[in-house]
């Protein structure tokens, strides 16, 4: 087990170093920092000693890869070094406007935690739930009903949900505030209404496959052989399709867990939440891309933090599964 | 004559690939006939009336994205002593000729559905010279009308008329399909087809019929006709559907069948490139790259000398950028069935029989996957469809030159918070965006239940 | 009284949106069982045998309906039962064991929690109570060390353990009746040997009711005291076993009889110089461990075995599941990479060619898999496949059309299937197509890999004769690689019994089979059902 996270642990790195690569090739080599400089201070006639002090200031006058410099430098004291490299250790830097974006990050995941996890924890209940219920009625006219019904919601855009809740919760009826955010106990004022609209956006989708899990389950042989046993219809369901239907749901949702750092973009926007998901969402818009950068750097750890969980989670949820 | 011999034809990439999407879903029906196994398939799509019905829809939405897709550049008027024609830096197209009324009636500003007053006061002088602030009427909608008592009568006789005659020629045109063709074909529930088709021509001619003397999704912030723009916005809601998934096919297909087919190091290195890239959080890729385009737009200028040529090397762009975030997924399926198909035994014949890879793969494995990329064309064109509303509000969408609901939403949104609300704009791009994804949801659950082994 | 009877019962598939009329699948069958007393309901695919022990449980999948008849147990009308009452009689009155013990347990729950969910549904006992009778049934049906295996997982025990937990979980209640359906099916020869001894002992020693259902006909001679033969969901002959081997009434009951092969007669060998030889040949398999994922062994799939086969002659590669049997002639395919030893074909080494250098062998070795409908690609039309081959190959033909046609008359297949699709045949069709597949290049040797288990007995001997008719005519040799010894005698001259990667015994056909030399397969031959 400690060998095999070990390895996994090994493997993540090239992957990393592959986005890394991948995102210093987009930032810096695609465009160059001239023309970051050159859209950055807006005017199209800015002078060449304006971009030059922009870069300057930001350590993006240094070469790419390699510095002319003797010695040790010569590889350390170049952009790619200091910028792309030092995402490893964690060293965000500073963003295109001067702040320090480790620090931003440290204050911001916690907003975006507060809306995520309570989202995704009471968004994965329902649908089971609902799949649940569904599957105890298979095969008949509220299965069809209920099923037409899902896919009506999945095809209703996300914004969609977010206007229609803001529209009537907040500003006909006045019941939350429309966006906002406190620190604190006080939070939960400001996040009811955005985690209601998250996991009602997401139940058209999750019911669907939740329900057609369950029924790839109860097709199968040993659901037979536990009904040949005289256990109940109910029975069955809880005790033998559920928990084996639990597996693909449970590790498949395990890869999202560490992602619930980074927030969301759209809803911390629309209910301004201070949290990661709002604060890239203002990086894109304000076009700094070493906000962008890291962000970037952090989603992929995040995601390969994941992957690893999900491969322990197998073990701990199926007794099938040994990891060699 | 004269005046068509003169438009200037523009062919936008854009256009380009969506002729031969259609030329490319036209052949592969057609070869379908050779293929009784698939065909069969296929039929079980159509022989559902949910399958039918969203087909009929997917392919009206998709007529409209096919003439918005033939592009001209009008002539401009001659001026005295000149003689070549100069033609119009605005690229229309042939939806825009149909859609003619609508376009042309500009408003100042907002107004509502059906409303002959604008939607804001203005400064406006009575005929003694005295300056009044008041909501004026609109220049170009009830124009006709002398007082607003009349409206409700008045649009209920224009939207009867057109009911009655669309709906008959709906009727004559479905019972001459049966006629002809329908009745030959009894398993296909023909009138699921005609409801929705019946349903179909109604709204579009009742709503244009209404259009010519009204806004019947009212106006946007500078006065334009919301209905016009949500029919244009179609165009790029198809597309952005369709060509996401089809740029980036090749190189899943192509990737995800080499890992599978050849395991080894080429697998190694196919599940390298698709972890570092699903690594990447999609919507971070796609706002990264989105700005990198703009940055490589703003720095070219000279290489888009018409706004619709930048428009649409960005909307290309996003697409392809979309469907980077994408394949990883249909890449992995394709090399897990891959690995699974080799290990048939038809293809280890294949192998004792001395045939060449590239045949193997060709004959024995893509056939075999082929429900998968299927599968995968269906399911993502709604993802697709919905992404671009969000992607535009974020401001890493499409054009704002370009017509799209997400870009409808987005300008409206500010005006939420006005009171009373202005809603029609994003209302309008809603219900349109609502049809279109729907329906293909709907479609392509059929298209699994048909195609997918497992589902049955 | 008779235990259960069974009067009229019908089974219809419900008609779809396009059909009008619902399909009869299981037609007006009649039969009484006794205490004590082993029914074979014995029948081929699609007879409706297995519908029938679904139905008699009310365990029918949802698309099928009884649509008539009355089944009694003990007295009580079965489909009288409210669902409720139903569930009672399941699981404590009559049980019923599966045919596939892989699948028919729950992967998440321990065997013993599983046996002990029936125990608990019908009798209050406290939890040590139940514990003990969990080990104790364990006990019972043969598990080792039951204390601790009660503890285990599914995937932990092997198959044939499984189905004894299967059995142990059927009889934990000790029901009146129990339903197998296909009980040995999935097992192998020797396992199968061992569960059906078990379950003939708890008959005896509980009075118990059984319907066996299967289509095995070794099975039924061995252990049925009725017989019931099903074709096309009627019942068409019901005997006591001994006047039913004796004197079977009807044609099918006669046939089904007459595919047990007659292990008297041996086919003579033909002594020919050898065409293939294997010397010492090695297939071995890397297992990868720790960190850096080096090869710390290997899994000695095939582990040295020599053997030859002479032109015109068919030798069988016997052996159970795992033994590396198919393994084995995937290496001489060359879609295999040896780790030591040699193959030679007619005196020249053929392992370690390259792709290109195999070409030309290919047309001289070729290949019969054992499922008929994963062994052609079902998006190309019989014409397609046919001709890949050929293609492929460079076989050259006159009139490569006339040609096509000719194969598939002459294995026994109309010369307009040309046009058709695989899925428009049976399995005994599409593996005659294999066959005609095969000889269309015009081999030398073919590997047959179990080219007649994934059909039904009527079908297989067809098949085998097949084989031996198309031997004696194109002077083939096989390379038979099977796990069934019944059919041997019928097709081999020689015999090689392989186990563990190893051939543990080699000889004529009637040598192996009268004098085996080795336990092992003397095992493998006791443990073949046969005709009392």
């Amino acid at each position: 087990m400690i060998a095999y996270i070990l390895r996994r642990l090994a493997y993540a790195f090239p992957i990393l170093l592959g986005v890394n690569l991948l995102t210093f090739a987009l930032f810096f080599v695609v465009n160059t920092p001239d023309q970051m400089a050159r859209v950055q201070l807006g005017d199209k006639h800015v002078t060449q000693e304006a971009v030059e002090q922009w870069k300057a200031q930001r350590g993006y006058d240094k070469p790419l890869f390699i510095n002319s410099n003797e010695g040790q430098s010569a590889l350390t004291d170049t952009i790619f070094f200091e910028k792309s490299l030092s995402l490893f250790v964690f060293d965000f830097g500073k963003s295109d406007e001067g702040r320090a974006i480790g620090a931003d990050i440290q204050q911001r995941m916690w907003p975006s935690l507060a809306l995520a996890l309570p989202t995704f924890i009471v968004g994965i209940s329902v649908n089971i739930i609902f799949a649940l219920f569904i599957i105890m009625f298979r095969a008949s006219v509220f299965d069809t009903a209920a099923m037409v019904f899902c896919v009506a919601l999945m095809s209703i855009s996300g914004v969609f949900y977010i206007f229609a809740g803001q529209f009537f919760f907040a500003k006909m009826w006045h019941l939350v505030p429309i966006s906002g955010y406190l620190p604190g106990m006080d939070a939960w004022k400001f996040l009811i209404l955005p985690v209601v609209i998250g996991v009602v956006s997401g139940i058209g989708g999750g019911t669907r496959l939740y329900r057609s899990l369950f029924l790839e389950e109860a097709s199968k042989d040993y659901v037979r052989t536990a009904r040949a046993k005289g256990v109940s219809e109910l029975t069955v369901l809880f005790r033998h399709i559920l928990p084996n239907g639990l597996i693909p749901i449970l590790t498949s949702v395990v890869v999202v867990i560490p992602s619930l750092f980074m927030g969301s973009l759209l809803m911390e926007s629309f209910f301004g939440i201070p949290g990661l998901g709002s604060y890239t969402l203002d990086a894109i818009q304000a076009q700094d891309f070493a906000v962008v950068r890291s962000m970037v750097f952090l989603g992929s750890v995040l995601y390969i933090v994941g992957l690893i969980l999900t491969d322990i989670s197998y073990t701990l949820v199926d007794p099938r599964v040994r990891l060699s | 004559m004269s005046e068509l011999m003169m438009v200037k034809p523009v062919l936008l990439w854009s256009d380009v690939l969506v002729y031969l999407l259609l030329v490319s879903i036209i052949l592969f029906f057609w070869q379908l006939k050779k293929n009784p196994v698939a065909a069969a398939r296929w039929a079980a799509v159509f022989e559902s009336r949910a399958g039918l019905a969203s087909f009929v829809v997917i392919v009206f939405y998709l007529l409209i994205a096919l003439t918005d897709s033939l592009h001209f550049r009008e002539p401009l008027e001659q001026l005295e002593g000149q003689q070549e024609v100069h033609h119009s830096q605005e690229v229309s197209s042939v939806l825009d000729l149909i859609l003619a009324d609508l376009k042309a009636q500009d408003e100042t500003t907002y107004s509502e559905p059906f409303a002959i007053y604008s939607f804001a006061k203005e400064n406006m002088q009575d005929a003694d010279g005295n300056v009044y602030r008041n909501f004026p009427r609109l220049k170009n909608a009830g124009s006709h009308l002398s007082s607003e008592s009349e409206l409700a009568g008045d649009i209920a006789a224009r939207a009867g008329s057109a009911i009655a005659v669309s709906v008959l020629i709906a009727l004559a045109l479905c019972l001459l399909h049966y006629r002809l063709s329908g009745r030959h074909y009894p398993r296909v529930p023909w009138l699921s087809a005609y409801i929705t088709f019946s349903l179909l021509l109604v709204a579009s001619v009742t709503l244009l019929q209404l259009g010519k003397v009204y806004h019947v999704f009212g106006t946007d912030k500078v006065g334009a006709d919301i209905l016009y723009q949500s029919i244009k916005a179609v165009r790029t809601g198809v597309l952005i559907g369709t060509l996401a998934t089809l740029l980036t096919l090749p190189l899943a297909v192509v990737l995800g069948i080499s890992a599978g087919y050849f395991k080894g190091w080429v697998d190694d290195v196919v599940q390298y490139i698709y972890t570092t890239l699903s690594s990447i959080p999609g919507i971070l890729l796609i706002a990264a790259s989105v700005l990198l385009i703009d940055v490589y737009i703003e720095t070219h200028p000279e290489d888009f000398n018409l706004v619709a040529y930048r428009a649409d090397f960005k909307f290309l762009a996003l697409c392809f950028i979309l469907g980077m975030t994408s394949w990883t997924g249909l890449c992995r399926l394709l090399r897990a069935e891959t690995l699974k198909v080799s290990q048939l035994d038809y293809v280890q014949a294949a192998h004792a029989f001395g045939v060449s890879h590239m045949r193997v793969i060709f004959r024995h494995i893509l056939p075999n996957v082929m429900h998968i990329i299927l599968i995968s064309l269906v399911l993502d064109f709604s993802v697709f469809v919905l992404a671009e509303a969000v992607l535009s509000y974020i401001g890493v969408g499409v054009d704002p030159s370009m017509k799209s609901w997400g870009n409808m939403i987005n300008e409206a949104r500010a005006e939420l918070s006005r009171d009373p609300v202005v809603w029609w704009s994003v209302g309008a791009a809603f219900i349109m965006m609502f049809i279109l994804v729907l329906a293909a949801n709907l479609f392509s659950d059929r298209v699994r239940d048909a195609l997918d082994p497992r589902a049955r | 009284m008779a235990l259960l009877t069974v009067e009229n019962l019908s089974v219809q598939l419900l008609p779809g949106r396009h059909d009008d009329q619902p399909r009869t699948l299981v037609d007006n069958i009649s039969f009484t069982l006794d205490s004590g007393e082993i029914l074979a309901l014995v029948g081929e695919s699609g007879s409706g045998k297995s519908l029938t022990s679904l139905a008699l449980m009310r365990l029918l999948p949802e698309v099928l309906a009884i649509s008539s008849g009355a089944v009694t147990l003990g007295g009580d009308n079965l489909f009288a039962l409210t669902e409720n009452d139903m569930n009672r009689v399941r699981g404590k009155r009559m049980a019923m064991v599966f045919q596939e013990p892989q699948s028919s347990l729950n992967p998440v729950q321990t065997v013993g929690q599983q046996i002990a969910e029936v125990l608990n549904l019908h009798h209050s006992l406290s939890a040590q109570q139940t514990q003990q009778r969990v080990v104790d049934l364990l006990q019972e049906v043969g598990i080792p060390d039951p204390q601790q295996r009660a503890g285990w997982y599914p995937h932990q025990l092997s198959g044939g353990q499984k189905q004894r937990v299967m059995i142990a979980m059927a009889l934990a209640c000790e029901p009146e009746l129990l339903i197998a359906d296909e009980p040995t099916t999935a097992l192998d020869v020797t396992i199968q040997k061992q569960i059906l001894t078990l379950l003939n002992e708890l008959r005896h020693k509980r009075q118990l009711a059984v319907l066996l259902i299967t289509h095995d006909m070794g099975v039924v001679s061995e252990m049925a005291d009725r017989v019931a033969v099903m074709r096309h969901g009627k019942i068409v002959e019901q005997a006591p076993a001994q006047d039913f081997f004796h004197a079977p009434k009807h044609e099918y009951s006669r046939m089904l009889i007459h595919s047990l092969p007659d292990r008297s007669h041996f086919l003579a060998s033909p002594t020919q110089a050898a065409l293939l030889e294997l010397t010492d040949i090695k297939v071995w398999f890397p297992i990868r461990k720790g960190i850096l994922q080096r090869v710390a062994d290997y899994t000695r799939a095939v582990d040295g075995i020599s053997l030859s086969i002479g032109r015109g002659e068919t030798l069988a590669l016997v052996g159970e599941s795992g033994s590396g049997k198919s393994t084995a002639g995937r290496a001489i395919l060359g879609l295999e990479a040896l780790a030591g030893g040699s193959v030679s074909f007619d005196g020249q080494r053929i392992d370690g060619l390259s792709r290109t250098q195999f070409l030309p062998l290919r047309k001289r070795i070729q290949v019969i898999f054992q499922d008929p409908f994963s062994s052609m690609n079902p998006r190309m039309s019989v014409r397609e496949i046919l001709s890949e081959g050929m293609v492929s190959l460079g076989v050259q033909v006159a009139d490569p059309e006339a040609e096509m046609r000719a194969l598939l008359q002459k294995v026994g297949l109309e010369a307009d299937h040309l046009d058709r699709y695989p899925h428009e045949f049976s399995g005994g069709q599409r593996q005659r197509l294999a066959i005609a597949r095969a000889i269309a290049v015009k081999p030398e040797l073919i590997i047959c890999d179990e080219p007649t288990s994934a059909l039904d007995v009527s079908i297989r001997l067809q098949v085998l004769n097949l084989l031996k008719d198309l031997q004696q005519e194109l002077g083939l040799s096989y390379l038979f690689i099977t796990h069934d010894l019944s059919i041997i005698p019928h097709i081999a001259h020689r015999i090689a019994v392989m186990k563990n990667g190893k051939i543990l015994e080699q000889g004529t056909a009637q040598q192996v089979i009268e004098q085996p030399q080795h336990e092992y397969t003397r095992a493998l031959l006791e443990a073949v059902p046969a005709m009392a």
